[in-house]
């Protein structure tokens, strides 16, 4: 599959998945999704890849649903938006956030819409100082989607999301750092520098540990206190049986740089 | 030897049997039943194992029967259909028989795990009865075990919806008993089916008898059964080591017998 609305390449275990529609600020269509559907399966089966970095093209991160794609004409049949949620949006961040490996995403710009929580899915964000943060579906008479409605309330607390959710008012990368919704802002120019310098750092790093580090926060909203400790005794268990974990331990002992191969 | 299991004889009393046939995401043609089958009758009869773990892949245990098997039987064949018998070998297996359940169970899958005692699932997996999407029914006991296990509402919907459900809810609704990492589902298992091992053979063998009268009997026959087991275990040397051991603290060693 050549890609037309993506860029995608993998190099030095990094995997860069760059959202490319830049006169429609990056929104989605269907082509749009079955290519990144697409390279997000490459990043599955490859062995190579270690870190998957998210970005966008031109001066804005993702504007969410291309209307123009669900124009409604006056008289026409209602249409079922659960559709395209079922089909594209629920499993894009479902995979997002179940890869076994860090998932960054540099938001670049304006993030709106699905394209404002689909962040939301990745492990470590980071924003340029200019983007900003829009739960727009609340302007059109929709509900925010892709996971939005149950991971702001854990970010930034219920009244927080739900003063985002229903008045749809622009947040500031800056005001979304402050408030826990992301990890890190960053001056525009050196956006996709550093978050690729992020990206390299972790590929060298145990990343099979991190995906399990992943697997057991991300389950911490689910599980009770007593639950949670026992995924902690299962997942450790699986870490210590790592090639990584060997490695850590010896390069330790012996005082010299460890050599991480992800497994 | 056969082809489409994997056999890992008795260690600590404890076999494992794996379903392969990855090709099929280890869909249950009738050579492969018919391998389980023999299989199970020879740990029933071996008497160095005591409890049996079966699994299948990190994908699949196992995701419904042969379909172009099927295809090809009309009516006459499938009056004679020798894979009958093969389940009914597989649901008399005596001893405790544990599944290990990661990726999918659906159709022959899902009525092979509810042939097991006890379920360890991965998180992963999911259990359904998908026949009702090809115009047939389950016909190895999905439409009878799964009303047993799950209850009216939630059978109906699984086999008339023909959609699977997640592991989660599996354990919910009582298809499964343990949910854990899919990496240690088998492992989980094995460790289930040691402890069992280690008890006294003749207990496991009437408890599990006894639990299983619990779904086909009325109380008052199904109580009376426990009764006659429970009376019938007071003439072993295993319940009089077993008592011991615990009034002088100390852990029990059985005979089975």
């Amino acid at each position: 599959m050549t890609f037309e609305h993506i860029l995608f390449s993998i190099e030095d275990g990094v995997a860069l998945l760059s959202l490319n529609r830049p006169e429609q600020l990056n929104s989605f269509n269907t082509q749009m999704h079955l290519e990144v559907r697409e390279a997000l399966k490459q990043v599955r089966q490859s062995k190579d890849v270690r870190v998957l970095l998210l970005t966008g093209e031109g001066r804005g991160f993702c504007a969410g649903q291309d209307l123009s794609d669900r124009n409604v004409a006056p008289g026409a049949e209602m249409p079922d938006l659960g559709v395209s949620i079922e089909q594209f949006y629920n499993p894009l961040v479902r995979t997002l956030r179940d890869l076994p490996l860090p998932v960054i995403c540099a938001v670049n710009g304006v993030a709106a819409g699905a394209g404002a929580n689909i962040p939301l899915a990745c492990d470590l964000v980071l924003a340029a100082r200019s983007a900003n943060f829009i739960q727009a579906f609340c302007k059109i008479g929709l509900v925010p989607d892709s996971g939005g409605t149950w991971l702001l309330p854990r970010l930034v607390g219920m009244a927080r999301a739900k003063a985002l959710a229903m008045l749809g008012e622009r947040l500031s990368a800056e005001q979304a750092e402050r408030w826990g919704l992301i990890h890190q802002v960053v001056d525009d120019a050196e956006l996709r520098d550093q978050a690729l310098a992020l990206a390299r750092h972790l590929a060298s790093q145990p990343t099979y540990g991190l995906a399990l580090i992943k697997r057991s926060l991300n389950a911490s909203f689910d599980n009770g206190f007593d639950q949670q400790l026992e995924l902690e005794r299962d997942l450790q268990r699986l870490a210590g049986r790592s090639e990584d974990y060997r490695e850590g331990v010896s390069a330790f002992m012996n005082k010299r740089t460890p050599a991480f191969k992800g497994r | 030897m056969p082809r489409f299991i994997a056999i890992q004889a008795p260690e600590n009393g404890v076999r494992l049997i794996t379903l392969q046939r990855p090709e099929a995401l280890n869909a249950l043609c009738t050579e492969l039943l018919a391998e389980l089958a023999a299989e199970l009758a020879a740990a029933d009869a071996d008497e160095h194992t005591r409890a049996v773990v079966i699994t299948g892949s990190r994908k699949a245990f196992a995701a419904g029967a042969d379909i172009r098997e099927m295809a090809e039987r009309d009516l006459v064949g499938i009056l004679d259909d020798p894979r009958v018998a093969h389940w009914q070998r597989i649901a008399a297996f005596a001893k405790p028989l544990i599944a290990a359940v990661n990726g999918y169970a659906l159709g022959g899958g899902c009525e092979l795990v509810m042939c097991a005692d006890i379920v360890i699932a991965g998180d992963d997996a999911r259990f359904g009865q998908p026949e009702i999407n090809l115009g047939i029914i389950p016909g190895a006991g999905g439409t009878q075990r799964l009303l047993r296990a799950v209850g009216k509402p939630l059978a109906m919907q699984m086999v008339l919806g023909g959609e699977a459900i997640t592991a989660r809810h599996a354990l919910q609704a009582g298809l499964i008993s343990e949910i854990t990492q899919p990496e240690l589902t088998v492992e989980r298992a094995l460790q289930v089916a040691r402890g069992i091992a280690a008890k006294a053979p003749l207990a496991v063998r009437l408890a599990k008898e006894a639990v299983l009268k619990a779904g086909d009997l009325d109380l008052a026959s199904g109580l009376r059964f426990e009764r006659h087991a429970f009376t019938l275990l007071a003439g072993t040397a295993d319940r009089a080591e077993g008592i011991r051991a615990f009034q002088e603290k100390r852990p029990a060693h059985f005979k089975g017998c």
